[in-house]
């Protein structure tokens, strides 16, 4: 019998009982949807922790930096001629930047910026003592100034435009910089206490004020000439020399006013694998490459990089943003591939993906229960259709239908309810989790907090959940197909 | 179809020392006890007999709706024992056509979709089906019912709507297992005179070989070619009439 005899043979059987296959149908929904409600479940708790990692920018970020032999002091050792360099290595330079940003996947590269700095409320300003140290993060106070109003030491970090979606700015008071180029701060929490205090307002009320940042500014060496020799000129660099070679810029104390644009109520924004420790103010990359402020991670520098890096920019590391952690592993894989090394939390983010394919195989075993049930259901009604279309097989049989044809009836009828429970099933799923959205979001409310997303019904879970109901309620209609396919016509004629 | 083929020796059926026992409890039941049977093509037989004599049995195993438990039957030419199930089912699908003394249409379907249920199973175009569940609801005078329930019908009407079924895909062998019986004998010589039509169709055409099994012996006199009478699972009599 063709497929379409056969569909339209079983849709009328199914119509014939109508109430006890839609109550058989009703009960493979409620498995489904019981199923579709658990998956959603995980997925959206997933897909809830997977963004805010990601929005930390600690996931989505590789940290690259050149590679180095011997040991920690190779380079320097290689360079002042104490071991010879087995090899080459590839700098870090503006090539190798431009090349690791024509990567797929990879949103934007830059050379991560932090520096120690004095931070005081315009008109207010205390001297400055740029060797003076403070520990990163947590502002401390310098002596206080002729204006009345205190310096604070504190770490200010340069921030990409991506990090505009970085979490730590929910709820910010103010807003993210306009440009790249704007001469903007947004200020932490902490360091937006401090400051407050001292002036006795509110941390919110600094928005829109200007503070002072004064910092110890890089200034480049002339480039040593080999001539050069004059009374009175600066003596020339050695290029003989490594040692003198190395030493190739000189510290100067600098300053430069910021509007804040920004105040941080809660949390730090992580700024990818370069910006691990949390800084007390950030101002836009762009800006804070133009200062040229000293780092804490010049001392490469110092220590031999200069002679290197005088043939263009040198990186001592670069930090990779890519469109999302997918996208990290082979990001890290192709600049392993061009020769560097590289950091990313791309395991923590591999183990926190395990443990939601878990998650999720444990609550869909619990939401599969309902539907194994539901499959009892099916079996029942079908045997009841045998006994009930007894003398109709007998019928068919003598009117010229194969056994391969009545199994392939009930078969159909089975897959029917099942297609039909399925996408009953996926319905309803969706009905629960909107409401345990809804019932988490008015919680959330209750208390405070910002409503979350915690529930998802991707399509291929709808997809999923439909074809695997047909699956089970295929596998649930073997027995009464077969059963049914097997009656004797002759018995099945005689049968009243 | 892989059924080794017979000699052709010009008959519709051919039933060669057929056994058909049944263990039932402790006792083994000969419904049908060496049979040997031949229909030529063409012929009307009718099988008389007493209640468990072993008619239907016969007609069943003739029409391969069971096998037998030794002895063969040619069909057509073709030995049944020796084809598959779904040869069989095609078998029964083309070649015979069957109608009971119970009708057995389904109640929930129209006449027009009882007829057309053969062409289903036989996977006729849908293109075709119109036309001949039309001409074998006509030829039983039924043609204004098609859209009628069988329940809707009286018993004359619903065993005519079972012989339209049993035509429609114009099988060459037509087995009637006592097609009058749950009838009046006005009805039932109805029945009759119907199948004795569609046995002789005229105009040329060929003739359908009838088998049908009845116990009214006034009616099997009046239609058929030969009379075979049955008892305890043996042909006890033969007898041609014409």
């Amino acid at each position: 019998m063709k497929i379409r005899d056969l569909c339209e043979l079983a849709g009328r059987n199914l119509r014939e009982s109508l109430l006890r296959n839609s109550l058989t149908t009703l009960g493979i929904g409620v498995g489904v949807a019981s199923l579709v409600a658990m998956l959603s479940l995980g997925i959206g708790l997933q897909q809830l922790a997977m963004r805010r990692l990601e929005r930390t920018g600690l996931f989505d970020s590789v940290m690259v930096r050149p590679r180095q032999l011997g040991g920690p002091n190779g380079g320097v050792r290689q360079r002042f001629g104490i071991e010879a360099q087995p090899q080459s290595i590839r700098p870090l330079d503006e090539d190798a930047r431009q090349q690791i940003a024509k990567l797929p996947g990879v949103l934007e590269v830059y050379s991560p910026m932090r520096f120690n700095a004095e931070v005081s409320l315009s008109g207010a300003t205390s001297p400055a003592t740029a060797a003076s140290a403070a520990a990163p993060g947590s502002p401390s106070q310098s002596p206080q100034g002729p204006g009345g109003l205190r310096g604070m030491m504190t770490a200010i970090s340069g921030l990409p435009n991506s990090d505009s979606t970085n979490d730590a700015f929910d709820g910010m008071q103010g807003r993210f910089f306009s440009s790249q180029q704007a001469q903007e701060v947004i200020l932490s929490n902490d360091l937006a206490q401090s400051l407050a205090d001292d002036a006795k307002i509110q941390p919110a009320a600094l928005v829109g004020r200007t503070i002072t940042v004064r910092f110890p500014q890089r200034q480049s060496r002339p480039a040593p000439a080999a001539d050069e020799t004059s009374a009175g000129a600066q003596p020339p660099a050695n290029t003989d020399n490594p040692v003198d070679l190395a030493l190739g810029f000189t510290i100067v104390p600098a300053e430069k006013q910021f509007t804040i644009v920004g105040v941080i109520i809660s949390g730090q924004p992580g700024a990818g694998p370069g910006g691990f420790e949390s800084s007390g103010a950030y101002i836009p990359l762009g800006v804070a490459q133009q200062l040229d402020p000293v780092q804490g991670s010049d001392l490469r520098e110092v220590m031999g990089e200069a002679a290197a890096s005088r043939g263009g920019a040198r990186y001592v590391s670069l930090t990779v943003r890519t469109d999302g952690t997918s996208a990290v592993a082979a990001v890290e894989a192709s600049i392993k591939q061009m020769g560097y090394q590289t950091f990313s939390l791309l395991d923590v983010t591999r183990n926190l993906q395990r443990f939601f394919a878990v998650l999720d195989m444990f609550l869909g075993i619990f939401g599969s229960l309902a539907l194994a049930v539901a499959s009892l259901g099916i079996i029942n009604t079908l045997v009841m259709a045998i006994l009930e279309r007894r003398r109709e097989i007998g019928v068919l049989k003598a009117l010229g239908a194969a056994d391969r044809d009545v199994r392939r009836l009930f078969f159909v009828e089975a897959a029917a309810m099942g297609l039909l429970g399925g996408a009953l099933g996926v319905g309803l799923g969706w009905g629960i989790g909107r409401v345990i959205n809804f019932g988490t979001t008015f919680y959330l409310h209750r208390q405070g907090l910002p409503s979350e997303n915690i529930w998802s019904v991707p399509w291929w879970l709808v997809l999923a959940a439909m074809g695997f109901s047909v699956l089970v309620s295929l596998a649930a209609g073997t027995y009464p197909a077969s059963r049914a396919a097997r009656l004797d016509p002759v018995e099945a004629l005689r049968y009243e | 179809m892989s059924a080794t083929l017979s000699s052709n020796d010009g008959a519709a059926v051919r039933a060669v020392d057929v056994t058909r026992h049944y263990q039932m409890g402790g006792a083994l039941i000969r419904a049908a006890d060496g049979i040997s049977l031949e229909i030529p093509r063409g012929e009307f037989l009718a099988i008389l007999g007493a209640s468990g004599s072993g008619k239907s049995t016969l007609l069943n195993l003739l029409a391969g709706l069971d096998r037998p438990t030794s002895g063969a039957i040619f069909a057509e030419g073709r030995d049944l024992a020796k084809m598959s199930g779904e040869e069989l089912a095609h078998h029964r699908s083309h070649t015979i056509g069957m109608v009971f003394q119970a009708f057995h249409l389904l109640p929930r379907m129209t006449l027009e979709e009882n007829v057309e249920l053969p062409l289903r199973l036989a996977e006729v175009p849908r293109s075709e089906r119109p036309a001949r569940v039309g001409e074998a609801l006509g030829r039983v005078l039924l043609g204004a019912r098609r859209g009628h329930r069988p329940t809707e019908l009286s018993g004359g009407e619903q065993q005519r709507a079972a012989i339209a079924r049993a035509l429609v895909n114009r099988p060459s062998i037509l087995l009637a297992d006592e097609p009058t019986g749950n009838l009046d004998s006005r009805t039932g010589e109805e029945i009759l005179r119907l199948i004795e039509e569609i046995h002789r169709p005229g105009g040329g055409a060929p003739a359908v070989s009838v088998i049908v099994v009845t116990h009214e012996r006034a009616l099997a006199e009046r239609y058929a070619d030969r009379i075979v009478t049955m008892s305890d699972g043996r042909i006890s009599n033969e007898e041609r009439r014409r």
